[in-house]
């Protein structure tokens, strides 16, 4: 059950120095207009200006609804896009600013694990190909024979049969692609893995057979996760810390228990309302209060605080200025004036 | 009770080149007027196919109705014509579908799509149907309904698309309404909105639903009765508290105990079931979760376990419901 290992992290004594720091992050992608000559005539503003640190075999967990920008921040620290402003440093060197040559290296440090166990799997590869595949271009097996056996070693360790190193990704069930998936996160040792609702796809009884081994990795091969997941249940399950995004920005950022007992900001605190509970003597007590409207465009954002037009406290000051980003406990950092 | 609903034996089969899929292999279960059912499983245990066979919305070939009766009001649908039965879809049975992307004409205003159902089942005018239209459209909390009605679903968000269906099903005030997956394609804070529209609406209007979901916090919100479908058939069967706070089939436990819950300490591990699904066309005469059971015994290979009564109106299908609880190790 509880292991003595997960409650200390789960208080955050024993983490050791700052993995990642994203700073004053934003990433504007141009609409255009005109199919020859293309004008800008818009951005939309996927991450509005973000910052925050993760600590080495710390798990932070990045939390929102479509469209707030959690994934573009997880692709920008991947290098997969490239942001428009801001630092992003990992272990000291700020990868925005490095060039191609000098990000490889890196690459081998940070994997990520993707959404959908379809479509990010090459389904002309075999399973040993695809997992053998980081290890040849980041060269850690040169050796034929010793890259197979890591192969084998791999799916066993994510619970799969070594046998099926030759099979082909249709050949297996959505859960099973998804262990193939973390298996070649895993095939060149990295220390940070980005997970982009990367059990979000999955029905509920594999779901937490994948979560399960995900924790196990953790605690096996000390890795370091950024969990991104719209799910808040797995989030508090997995994360000891947790940042909540709207509309490109974080709202709020504390422990998972800080904020799961003790939300502040009122975004945080309709989520977690709006989540229902599997239990039906509990569901039939909650008043179920409903936060009102929809997410506003990203292309045009309410100015000052955006979340505004649907909360429940905003007062007139809300309207014009952007609340402060701001520590109003030890650790717990809520974006909002009226808190 | 009168039953508003009731579904004997059904059985749909796919017969496809790789063998005959049962995908819902002899299901019964009843609906009361006004009560809400919801049937949980996971993909490919089919809850969908069980309910699409309800409103005979199965393509044939590859899919047959094998066997059973759906009795609504006492007329067995199976038995009707095709012109009957088009005249019960979307006046006395309406339906909401996962996808609000898709189950929407793109090429149709939300107008148009509203009265169509409208003209042709309660036989009244355009501007008639209009009315009901722009009426049934604020009843789903839309805003500036006569707009809107000028608008096409491409300007519409994901929620606003599943208000429209909502006020589609609802159009010619049906008794029944079936909602395969209503909220899975939405955000949460959306989600809730639209589970609580459908709940008032449902209570308000007395209108009975069947809602098909695998978010065991949906249905813990959300149904009177529950139904937990594995491999075609269902397994176990209860009001909503027997299920959850006095399971009495593995599957259902199981299914329990692999969701983090937002009340529950954190840092206790998962106890999910292990291995994958069974493949439908490769089922034998044993209990279909017997592969993954942790109370299976040999018994269990030898026949199908049938669902009998475990407690007042609380039935399941396991040789070894005795021994199922929830302070039972699942690991015993």
């Amino acid at each position: 059950m509880t292991t003595d290992s997960t409650l200390e992290r789960a208080a955050g004594t024993n983490l050791g120095e700052t993995l990642v720091q994203v700073r004053d992050l934003k990433m504007f992608f141009p609409v255009t207009e005109g199919a020859i000559i293309p004008r800008v005539i818009a951005h939309v503003k996927a991450v509005n200006g973000i910052s925050f640190d993760i600590k080495k075999g710390e798990t932070l967990g990045l939390v929102g609804e479509s469209g707030c920008g959690k994934t573009t921040t997880g692709r920008c620290m991947l290098q997969l896009e490239t942001a428009t402003e801001g630092a992003i440093y990992y272990d000291g060197q700020d990868l925005t600013k490095l060039t191609k040559q000098e990000m490889r290296p890196l690459r081998q440090r940070i994997q990520v694990i993707f959404q959908d166990p379809y479509s990010s799997l090459n389904p002309r590869m075999k399973i040993g190909e695809i997992i053998s595949e980081p290890m040849m271009v980041h060269k850690t097996e040169p050796d034929a024979a010793a890259r197979d056996k890591r192969v084998r070693e791999l799916l066993a360790v994510c619970g799969l049969n070594p046998k099926f190193a030759d099979r082909y990704p249709h050949e297996m069930s959505g859960g099973q692609r998804q262990r193939v998936g973390i298996a070649r996160a895993l095939a060149v040792r990295p220390e940070f893995i980005i997970c982009d609702e990367a059990v979000s796809a999955l029905d509920v009884s594999i779901q937490a057979q994948v979560i399960n081994l995900l924790e196990d990795l953790r605690d096996e091969y000390d890795l370091t996760y950024l969990f991104i997941s719209h799910d808040l249940s797995v989030v508090r399950h997995l994360c000891q810390r947790v940042a909540v995004m709207y509309l490109g920005n974080i709202v709020e950022l504390a422990e998972t228990d800080e904020l799961f007992d003790n939300p502040m900001h009122p975004y945080t605190q309709a989520l977690l309302e709006a989540v229902p509970i599997p239990d039906p003597t509990i569901e039939k007590a909650r008043a179920h209060r409903v936060i009102t409207g929809e997410i506003p465009s990203p292309m045009n954002p309410p100015p000052g605080c955006v979340f505004h037009p649907r909360c429940g406290i905003a007062v007139d000051e809300c309207k014009k200025l952007v609340p402060e980003f701001r520590e109003v406990k030890p650790g717990h950092w809520v974006a909002c004036s009226q808190v | 009770m009168e039953k508003l609903l009731e579904v004997k034996g059904l059985k749909t089969h796919f017969f496809t080149s790789g063998g005959v899929v049962k995908a819902v292999d002899g299901i019964s279960y009843d609906v009361a007027p006004g009560e809400t059912v919801a049937v949980v499983g996971e993909s490919g245990c089919g809850k969908s196919v069980g309910a699409m066979s309800i409103l005979r919305l199965i393509p044939d070939p590859p899919g047959k109705n094998m066997g059973g009766e759906i009795l609504f009001q006492g007329r067995d649908l199976l038995e009707l014509s095709d012109a009957e039965m088009r005249d019960i879809r979307g006046r006395d049975i309406g339906m909401i579908f996962q996808e609000p992307m898709t189950s929407l004409n793109p090429v149709l205003s939300i107008g148009r799509q509203l009265t169509e159902t409208v003209e042709h089942h309660l036989k009244v005018s355009r501007k008639q149907a209009m009315e009901r239209a722009i009426e049934l459209l604020g009843l789903v909390g839309i805003s500036e309904p006569e707009r809107r009605l000028k608008q096409y679903p491409h300007h519409l968000s994901g929620g606003m698309r599943q208000r429209v269906m909502i006020a589609m099903s609802l159009a010619c005030e049906p008794k029944l309404i079936i909602a395969d997956e209503p909220t899975t394609a939405l955000d949460v804070t959306i989600q809730a909105q639209i589970l609580e529209l459908m709940k008032n609406l449902t209570r308000e209007l007395g209108v009975a639903m069947i809602i098909i979901t695998h978010n065991l916090g949906v249905v813990a919100r959300y149904a009177d009765r529950v139904n937990v479908m594995y491999a075609g058939r269902i397994v176990e069967s209860g009001t909503a508290e027997e299920i959850y706070h006095n399971p009495k089939h593995p599957y259902t436990l199981a299914l329990l105990r692999s969701v983090p819950r937002m009340d529950q300490p954190r840092g206790a591990k998962l106890e999910p079931v292990d291995g994958q699904p069974p493949d439908l066309t490769k089922l034998d005469g044993g209990c279909a979760f017997r592969p993954r059971c942790r109370f299976a015994t040999e018994s269990c290979a030898q026949a199908q376990p049938v669902l009998e009564e475990v407690a007042p109106a609380h039935i399941s299908a396991c040789f070894e419901k005795d021994r199922v609880g929830l302070t039972a190790g699942v690991t015993a």
